[in-house]
């Protein structure tokens, strides 16, 4: 990642510059973490409105107060099959660039307070999951959490458009 | 705002108005223009096509745009003469009052991407304007001495006392008496004297406020009236008294100049005597009155959109509401559900009211097709007038807005194509002069435009047989008059013989059709041959709610826009047939329409498969071919919010928009145009993925 990690500590206050906070959630049995200014609000599953010919972790779309958010199940995002949802389910909103959209994931963990210099970099290892989808790795006492880009997730969600237009 | 100086915001802000105010100017001045016939003398008509460019004039200067200045005051001139009646408007002068207003915008247009004109930019123009000017100073001399000032010659160099003493108000109106000064000036020579009387201790000093007076001696060719005219747009914010000192020395009350003090008394009494200043001067009070009456506050548009979102969103809440009582108290509350119908009648209201803000009068795209008209005809050479009724029927600023270029398409081809020549005509015993109607009416929730001309009527030989030369249609095809007259809608059809500087870009007809349904509408064509063509436009009132039908079809629910459906029935066995290649097509009173499952489009499952299980919705598509969409049941007739997918997600193939059912959930309205297309294509990948299974059988 591209945290800025040699700007010197010269007080409290760049300390305090350096420290971001995560919200983490669990998807089957790993935990992922997002920006928390990226959130905008975490609600339980409903039923979604399904759009025709959209990739299969295109879920439809839902009504927030009255605006119109597409849905993505973030486990058939990784390519780990759908999620069958439940009531007990959570949707994260999230904004990214100017747009809303909701991730469907198992549950919320928690809030994390991390030092940018803490974050550690994707080792280059065989995973199932895309590279390019992880940010960084966050270590929370002897485990980890892994930190997503959402931009990379969602930059390009119409390829199934794409592929029928072609 | 106590600081006399502005900050740059301030001054952008300034500017902003300034421009909005110059498109209201210009829109005002073509419609004007537009009305101007030759040898008439529509003085109420010269007079405001002469306030819009003086006061585009007044801001221009303020903000320093000296090109558009000068050519302002130029095209102000010739209005000026003709006004006074001293210069006729013939053709030349009214071609050139029309060229002139396009150099005027286009300068204005300039000024406001901040662009500084080419030198030479509307020089031709300028110098027919100047040349009509001197020529018809010469000519008019005479007579205008004769009929407007009958003591005096013109030509003779005469002395004004001028007193000139604003109001306090006069800046907060925008007014500036350092210009009027400098116009003086440019009458004749102008000695000034500057009276302080009226300055106010330096505590009680207000910068906002005019303090001065000035009196001034002017030597000048110049009547009366011209001089008055300066003063134009002050002199009813000041104390104004102009005086011939030289030749009319024996008034009394102009030898005893009075005191200061009393002027606005002397003024007062000695109007009717003064002739013909105050004349003009309460001539033009009065038109100015007038056309200032209709009251009106100017809004953002933003604040409008949000109020009928917010309105929007109340309708939703109000149906969700009513939705959840009733189904969880079961009716026993006679009262509440009498409030909930109370509420549900008020929130319609509210929401009739809010779409009634974003309605304006057709009128602001009608009125630019006169001159449209006048010029393209100039250009061929026809003898057209154009009749138009319905101006004031209301629809949508944003149907408005998309309205412009489909009618200008329309009335330019009704022109160019569609009226013949004189000498054609008069030989077809019809008057020489062709004659183009304009309409526009309300229709249910539609609004109905007709373009309609009493012309030849389409040529449909040379139409058919354009058609099977460009390969539109196979040479074998039997159409009928109707299909031929559509044909015109195709893509890349044009039929004038030859190209000419009016029409016949290679943008036609179909061009209209596309941006008629962009805005949900469509477009017919009826010509009757020798009598004329009429083109009829039908687009809804607004892109902001939609009458829809709900079907269901499988779990999913859409919407079909109720305008485009004829009929919906459930077929029986016998009328469905399959064609070879699979499709399916159902027969209904002799005709054979085609069959599109709904839930095949959009991969639907658990839908019903068999027409003649579900139900068949019969739909006349823009281009006037039907279409059978098979779907599960009807739900019902409802009036929906229209929501935009693409705010947060990107365009769906077959589907136009969103919007929120009484239950909180999202429906999907179908983009039924977009049908076809996704269902061939939908029957190719079926296609192509069996393919190689039913080799390997």
């Amino acid at each position: 990642m591209a945290e800025p990690q040699d700007i010197p500590n010269s007080g409290p206050d760049a300390a305090a510059a350096q420290a971001r906070q995560f919200i983490s959630f669990r998807v089957g049995d790993d935990e992922f973490a997002i920006d928390i200014m990226a959130v905008r609000e975490i609600k339980g599953w409903t039923e979604t409105t399904v759009l025709p010919n959209q990739q299969d972790y295109m879920l439809g779309v839902l009504n927030l107060r009255g605006t119109i958010v597409p849905i993505f199940d973030l486990r058939c995002r990784f390519g780990l099959g759908l999620t069958t949802a439940t009531r007990s389910h959570v949707v994260i909103i999230v904004a990214i660039g100017g747009r809303l959209l909701g991730m469907l994931v198992d549950a919320v963990s928690d809030i994390l307070t991390v030092n940018a210099a803490d974050i550690r970099p994707v080792p280059d290892v065989d995973q199932p999951i895309d590279n390019a989808f992880l940010a960084g790795i966050i270590p929370v006492g002897d485990s980890m959490v892994v930190l997503l880009s959402l931009e990379n997730l969602f930059a390009n969600h119409g390829p199934a458009n794409a592929a029928i237009a072609a | 705002m106590s600081t006399p100086s502005f900050g740059s915001d301030e001054l952008a802000q300034f500017r902003r108005t300034f421009f909005e105010e110059c498109t209201e100017l210009l829109a005002d001045l073509e419609e004007r223009l537009g009305a101007l016939v030759a040898y008439s003398s529509d003085i109420e008509g010269l007079n405001a096509i002469f306030r819009a460019v003086h006061s585009v004039k007044a801001g221009a200067g303020a903000f320093g745009y000296t090109v558009l200045v000068g050519f302002a005051h130029r095209f102000e001139a010739l209005l000026d003469r003709l006004r006074d009646g001293k210069a006729e408007l013939d053709e030349r002068t009214l071609t050139a009052l029309v060229a002139a207003a396009d150099v005027f915008s286009a300068l204005v247009d300039l000024a406001r991407q901040g662009e500084t004109p080419a030198d030479d930019f509307g020089a031709d123009v300028a110098e027919e304007l100047s040349a009509l000017l001197d020529g018809e100073t010469r000519l008019a001399a005479a007579p205008s001495a004769a009929t407007c000032v009958p003591t005096q010659a013109a030509s003779e160099d005469r002395t004004y006392r001028i007193v000139f003493r604003p109001n306090a108000e006069l800046f907060r109106h925008a007014n500036e008496p350092l210009y009027l000064i400098r116009e003086l000036k440019t009458l004749g020579s102008l000695a000034i004297d500057c009276d302080l009387a009226r300055l106010p201790p330096f505590e009680a000093f207000s910068p906002e406020d005019s303090y001065l007076g000035w009196t001034m001696t002017l030597r000048s060719s110049s009547s009366p009236a011209d001089i008055a005219e300066v003063f134009e747009f002050v002199d009813d914010e000041c104390e104004l008294v102009i005086e011939d000192i030289a030749t009319a020395p024996t008034e009394p009350e102009v030898t005893a100049p009075p005191p200061l003090q009393e002027v606005a008394k002397a003024e007062a009494t000695d109007a009717p005597s003064e002739g013909k200043p105050s004349e003009i001067k309460t001539s033009d009070t009065k038109t100015t009155g007038k056309t200032g009456s209709i009251s009106s506050i100017r809004v953002d548009l933003y604040r409008v959109d949000r109020l009928v979102n917010m309105v929007g969103e109340l309708v939703i809440a109000q149906a969700m509401l009513a939705q959840q009582f009733i189904e969880s108290r079961k009716q026993d509350d006679p009262g509440a559900l009498q409030g909930f119908e109370h509420l549900a009648g008020l929130t319609r209201e509210l929401q009739e009211c809010v779409m009634a803000i974003r309605m304006q009068p057709v009128k602001s795209v009608f009125s630019r097709m006169p001159r449209l008209v006048r010029d393209v005809g100039h250009k061929t050479g026809k003898d057209v007038r154009l009749e138009m009724s319905g101006e004031q029927t209301e629809v949508d600023k944003t149907v408005i807005e998309e309205l412009a270029d489909p009618l200008t398409h329309m009335i330019r081809n009704a022109v160019d194509h569609g009226i013949e020549d004189a000498a054609t005509r008069l030989a077809a015993g019809k008057p020489a002069g062709g004659v183009i109607r304009l309409s526009a009416q309300h229709a249910g929730s539609n609004i109905l435009i007709h373009v309609e001309d009493d012309g030849a009527g389409l040529d449909r030989d040379r139409l058919l047989a354009k058609a099977i030369d460009k390969g539109i249609v196979p040479a074998s095809a039997k159409l009928s008059a109707e299909e031929i007259d559509e044909l015109i809608f195709s893509p890349g059809f044009s039929t004038a013989a030859a190209v000419t500087d009016v029409s016949g870009r290679g943008v036609g007809m179909d061009v209209v059709r596309r941006n008629v349904q962009a805005l949900g509408g469509r477009v017919q064509v009826m010509s009757t041959p020798g009598k004329g063509t009429r083109f009829t436009l039908v687009i809804p009132l607004t892109l902001a709610v939609l009458d829809g039908m709900v079907v269901a079809v499988g779990w999913e629910k859409y919407i079909l826009p109720l305008t485009s459906i004829v009929e919906s029935f459930r077929p029986g066995r016998g009328q469905i047939r399959v064609v070879p290649g699979g499709g399916e097509v159902v027969s209904i009173r002799g005709e054979f329409v085609r069959l599109i499952h709904l839930a095949r489009v959009f991969g639907v499952s658990e839908a019903v498969a068999d027409p003649c299980q579900g139900l068949v919705v019969l739909i006349e598509l823009a281009n006037g071919s039907k279409l059978g969409v098979v779907v599960d049941e009807l739900i019902g007739q409802q009036q929906v919010v229209i929501k935009s997918l693409q705010d947060n997600y990107d365009p769906v193939p077959g589907i136009s928009g969103a919007t929120i059912l009484g239950n909180g959930r999202v429906a999907l309205i179908v983009d039924i145009e977009e049908l076809t297309r996704l269902y061939d294509r939908s029957v190719r990948i079926a296609e192509a993925t069996r393919l190689p299974v039913a080799a390997n059988a």
